[in-house]
């Protein structure tokens, strides 16, 4: 018996292959002189599309552990890698023109994706408090690298630096919760911890310890408080690196966060529910009430992504297999809106020049009849309009939180979603009512494509909703 | 067959309303059959737009023919039941279930059922029939149509209904039509107030209606005719409480469902929508405010006759209001110098002749003089419309007289139907339709005791021969007040408007010596059967046969004095009207005024619901709603925001600073709120 098989790596066969490709990747660009950054960022998506194939194909259904239970391959963590590779090369694909115009395609940067990918996918099948870290690391490191991959810009540069001083808090204040919990339980595996925790209950210790812990990954998933970094990020990075931070590495996060609480705690599920619940509330309320505020679309999407996390957290704080599965459906909405909105923000290009002030926007609907109509129905969607995808997202978060009982969260939520309507349909009143601004260069056919692709999501989805929510609720099972 | 009367005007009503109207030939369909038209002549065609109609045909035609079948399977159900026909419930499909609450839909088949096809499908169809004249220059005209045949079922609905439900569906039904015809030329301000107005004062009614309903389900736990006339008795003796005291239950259920009769047969002070109804075309007065609609309120109170009989101070109440309307309405028409006011009050006093009929418990007299009066009413008004059609659109009584020359048919129609009004005829032998009727009512007011009633009813006979003869004389006779150039046109109106007023002047000759035998006379209890419930010791119509010969000529004598005294005002000396209401200003102004109603509720009701309704607005819904509500909270929402955005200082020591305090508040949390495990 090989020491592979002993291990039992082949569950981690996907996340080592795109390690692989990575470093493949990388030698390319540094040895293979006749590249161009095109194709190693076509060789980036390919791998990634690739290997969510191979994520899909090769694990078979069922929950499979290696690493002696440090890395569990599950029916969520599929679903959840999926997400999340997909989110990851629709923003490579995405980004291509734009990095050539504005000269930053370097090779570096389809190499630090597929890194940060590696990283989500062990954190999506962390198991263990010290692959959790490894792979929290992993996905972090590429990514306080390409939000100053801009390097020549101001902005851009502090925008990297913040968010890795701060990042270095988070993982500071995580490290601490961990070193609290394995005090406290003698384990730093879930299973162990869930065990243990079964026989103390909670104890001071462990909730201290478990405090620290929901920091780091509401850090990551940028819930308040823990969300100050978000902004500035969002607007000082590229914007193709805003849509990558956007999509994958929250569904990652929110995946670990799901875990880790419905795992190891689920023992002590009443301490972090209050924990989740305050977080929730705070980042839907503070996330509705600060977009009101901006003039920059990028980070009026951080406050929308602030804002998103909170409805998100709503299912996780019911706690319940509904909870879960409601918080799937939203993520993966979330995913598609986010995209195809993102590839509406990339197309805001004038006379060469990207521009991202929401005044831009004026008047739209006569110059571009097309990205006005996508640019609107996302944001409806996102304002929770029915019967777009948007509405049921938040349905089914809500409705897990009434029957667990929360009532007070599930009303603050629809407040809070009330108050953030507002500056989703300012966007469109803009687009459609106000003095036309100046015309856009016209968008790009991998913008285009993403668009439409979106627009389709959006609204179809009440018709494929079935079939979704089933994968959703099938994964959801999976973790409990 | 009854199905299909039932349902024919509603298939009419729905293809006309939604097929024959304009907005249709605006989708493209009709369009090339007119684009001919308006390749051709343009300007002609633009001007048509405007003042005529340019539409197909069809809708009309369609409505007035189903209507037509309507009508006469009526009268073949009506002979069936003079032949003694029998009684029938046809469930048609359930309706409502919620609980112990069950309404079908269903038709009520009796004599009762039968008489009131007859009157409402016969006028209906008469009118639709004389539409087609008198519409004929109208731009929409198959919304008029549309909307008679949905009156009409909404009528048929009320009259078979088996149960209170269905016929409140009826009730309500016709009373939206009633709105939407009064309002037909919603151009006009005045036919839209009119129209408003009628809804508003019938929402009065209903309401007394509605609670009568549920007082009725309350009691009798069920809305169904048969289970309530069943366990009428029941009730007798208990009480029920109400508004904070315990009354009797049938009389209050009697009293209340009065109120909805009250509404919608505009009975004293309930009657101000009547008059200004007239706003609408003339047919739709003939048909909905002077034969059918206004008489649901008579229908109601002999159809509920089972309850009505247990509850004698609930009649009482009936009798009362009805003698006060007869006589109030007939005083006000003395004055009225609008033709179709004139008829319209006229209509307001018979209902309260019908509702005497129904207190004194001759219930078969009253549905009589409905009979009767829905063919000479209609008459007159349709006569009335000859008229005005005739003068261009003229109903200011004294810009008319000396008509008589020039629509000749008009005059005679016209005086037919006043001799049927005023009751023409010879006590004992026989006269015209309203004489039988409205004479027996006044014999029975007497006989059963009420000599308030007889009294005010036999003046009011006096008034009405009075009014029916000035309104005759008026516009027929003497030297003519017209304007040359209305006069150069005026002439007799088209066949098509002719021969309803035929039939109908055929019906006011002898309906009454021709029907008296089965609705009070020897044939009566056949007749009627269980449709109309007299206790064992009710026995007004064999009182009626002994009253004292003079009360026998009361109303004759009464008709012949008003035609006398209208004789010597409007023909003798003309001079006379003027000089009396000079004489007694005080008097002429408040008959004029039509006893200051309008002008009393507007100061007891009008004014202070539009005072209420200004505070609610301005203080109510402008300061604490919307102050406190969407006003205010949004500018709460900016003032946070401000708040907000300014935490975002750009300080990297902030931010961490920030998520330090957060892990301390949920630290402290859990510190000072205990860990419970």
């Amino acid at each position: 018996m090989s020491i592979f098989q002993q291990l039992g790596a082949a569950a981690a066969l996907p996340e080592i292959l795109l390690a692989i490709m990575a470093m493949v990747l990388l030698l390319e660009g540094v040895f293979v002189t006749a590249h161009t950054p095109n194709t190693i960022r076509w060789g980036a998506i390919a791998s990634m599309v690739a290997v969510a194939g191979l994520v899909i194909w090769k694990s078979g259904s069922g929950s499979v552990e290696a690493f002696g239970g440090a890395f569990v391959a599950d029916g969520f963590a599929r679903l959840m890698k999926v997400l999340a590779l997909l989110g990851g090369a629709v923003t490579l694909a995405m980004s291509g023109k734009y990095l050539a115009r504005t000269r930053m395609d370097s090779e570096e940067y389809p190499v630090l994706i597929m890194l940060a990918s590696v990283g989500m996918m062990v954190m999506i099948s962390a198991g263990d408090l010290i692959s959790l870290y490894v792979g929290l690391e992993l996905q972090s490191l590429p990514l306080y690298v390409i939000a100053a991959i801009n390097r020549d810009n101001a902005k851009s540069s502090e925008a990297g630096l913040k968010y890795f001083v701060l990042g270095a808090l988070s993982s500071g204040m995580l490290l601490y919760g961990a070193s609290l919990v394995y005090g406290f339980t003698g384990h730093t595996d879930f299973a162990g911890i869930s065990a243990a925790l079964a026989k103390t209950g909670a104890t001071p210790g462990v909730v201290f310890g478990l405090v620290f812990i929901i920091t780091g990954l509401a850090f990551k998933v940028s819930a308040v408080p823990f969300h100050m970094w978000t902004p500035d990020v969002y607007e000082g990075a590229p914007t193709p690196v805003t849509a990558f931070f956007a999509a994958a590495p929250k569904i990652a996060a929110i995946a670990l966060f799901a875990r880790v609480m419905v795992g190891p705690f689920a023992g002590v599920t009443h301490s972090w529910q209050q924990v989740v619940i305050f977080i929730s509330i705070a980042s839907m309320a503070f996330g509705a009430v600060a977009a009101i505020g901006q003039s920059n679309i990028k980070r009026l999407m951080a406050y929308s992504s602030i804002a998103n996390m909170g409805f998100a957290l709503v299912g996780l704080a019911a706690g319940t297999v509904e909870g879960v599965e409601g918080l799937i459906v939203y993520m993966l909405i979330y995913l598609a809106t986010t995209l195809g909105t993102f590839a509406c923000i990339m197309a805001m290009r004038r006379k060469g020049i990207y521009v991202e002030q929401i005044s831009d926007l004026a008047g739209l609907s006569r110059n571009d009849k097309g990205l006005a109509f996508v640019l609107a129905m996302l944001m409806f969607s996102m304002a929770g309009i029915p019967p777009l995808a948007g509405f049921f997202g938040k349905l089914f978060v809500f409705l897990a939180a009434v029957k667990a009982g929360l009532y007070v969260l599930a009303v603050l939520g629809v407040v809070a979603s009330v108050i953030g309507a507002y500056y989703y349909l300012r966007i469109v009143k803009l687009i459609y009512f106000d003095e036309a601004a100046e015309k856009f260069d016209g968008a790009d056919m991998e913008l285009a494509i993403v668009a439409y692709a979106s627009l389709a999501f959006v609204l179809g989805f009440i018709v494929f909703a079935q079939p979704l929510v089933n994968l959703a609720s099938a994964a959801a099972k999976s973790l409990f | 067959m009854v199905q299909a009367i039932l349902f024919l005007p509603l298939i009419g009503a729905v293809i006309a309303g939604l097929f024959g109207t304009k907005a249709f030939k605006q989708l493209g369909t009709d369009d090339e059959v007119y684009a001919d038209h308006a390749h051709n002549a343009p300007s002609v065609e633009h001007s048509h737009d405007q003042h005529g109609y340019n539409g197909p045909p069809w809708p009309m035609y369609l409505t007035t023919g189903l209507l037509c079948i309507g009508a006469v399977l009526s009268w073949i159900i009506f002979f069936g039941f003079l032949q003694g026909g029998h009684d029938g419930e046809i469930e048609l499909l359930p309706w409502i279930t919620s609980g112990s609450l069950k309404a079908a839909w269903s038709i009520r088949l009796d004599a009762l059922t039968a008489v009131m096809l007859v009157v409402v499908n016969t006028v209906s169809a008469l009118v639709h029939v004389y539409s087609l004249g008198y519409m004929s220059h109208d731009e929409s005209q198959p919304r008029f149509f549309a909307y008679l045949s949905l009156f009409t079922f909404a009528m048929l609905a009320l009259v078979t209904a088996n149960n209170l439900i269905q016929m409140f569906f009826g009730w309500e039904g016709v009373g939206l039509a009633s709105y939407l015809l009064i309002g037909f030329w919603y151009t006009r301000e005045s036919a839209n107030a009119a129209a408003i107005k009628a809804f508003v004062v019938n929402r009065v009614g209903d309401f007394g209606f509605a609670l009568g309903i549920f007082g009725v389900f309350m009691v009798y736990g069920s809305v169904e005719f048969p289970v309530i006339f069943a366990h009428a008795p029941d009730a007798v003796g208990k009480t029920i409480h109400f508004l904070g005291h315990d009354w009797d239950t049938l009389t209050t259920l009697c009293l209340l469902l009065f109120m909805g009769a009250m509404g919608k047969s505009a009975q004293f002070l309930l009657h101000t929508w009547l008059p200004d109804a007239m706003e609408g075309p003339t047919p739709v007065s003939a048909l909905i405010h002077a034969a059918t609609m206004v008489t649901a309120g008579v229908f109601l109170v002999a159809r509920l006759s089972p309850l009505f009989e247990l509850a004698p101070h609930a009649r009482e109440v009936v009798t009362i209001v009805g003698a006060i309307t007869a006589f109030f309405a007939a005083t006000v028409g003395l004055v009225q110098n609008d033709i179709k006011r004139v008829i319209a009050y006229s209509t307001c006093s018979q209902l309260g002749y019908m509702f005497v009929a129904m207190g004194v418990g001759a219930y078969g007299v009253g549905i009589f003089h409905l009979f009767t009066h829905a063919f000479f009413k209609a008459l007159l008004f349709l006569g009335a419309g000859s008229v005005i059609h005739a003068m261009s659109g003229e109903q200011d009584m004294r810009k008319m007289g000396g008509l008589g020359p020039y629509v000749r048919i008009t005059q005679a129609v016209m005086l037919i139907g006043t001799f049927s009004l005023t009751g023409v005829g010879i006590p004992g032998i026989g006269g015209f339709a309203g004489f039988h009727s409205k004479d027996a009512i006044i014999e029975a007011s007497y006989a059963g005791g009420s000599t308030f009633a007889f009294a005010l009813l036999v003046i009011a006979a006096l008034c009405t021969s009075f009014y029916s003869w000035r309104l005759a004389f008026m516009t027929f006779s003497g030297p003519t007040r017209a304007d040359k150039e209305v006069l150069d046109h005026a002439h007799e109106s088209p066949p098509v408007m002719l021969v309803p007023l035929y039939v109908l002047a055929a019906g006011a000759i002898i309906a009454g010596f021709a029907f008296q035998h089965w609705f009070m006379g020897e044939g009566q209890a056949e007749f009627w059967g269980a449709a109309i419930y007299r206790s064992p010791d009710n026995h007004i119509l064999t009182q009626m046969e002994s009253v004292p010969l003079l009360v026998k000529w009361s109303a004759t004598i009464a008709m012949l004095a008003g035609l006398g005294l209208a004789w010597l005002f409007y023909i003798r000396d003309t001079s006379l009207p003027k000089a009396l209401a000079a004489v007694n200003q005080p008097a002429y102004q408040f008959l004029l005024n039509k006893w200051y109603f309008d002008e009393l509720y507007d100061f007891i009701f009008v004014r202070p619901a539009k005072w209420i309704g200004r505070v609610f607005w301005k203080g109510g819904d402008g300061a604490v709603i919307d102050g406190l509500g969407p006003d205010g909270v949004s500018a709460a929402i900016s003032g946070v925001t401000a708040q907000a955005v300014k935490l975002q200082t750009g300080y990297v020591y902030h931010y961490a600073f920030a998520m330090l305090i957060g892990v301390a508040a949920i630290i402290s949390w859990f510190s000072f709120g205990g860990i419970h495990p």
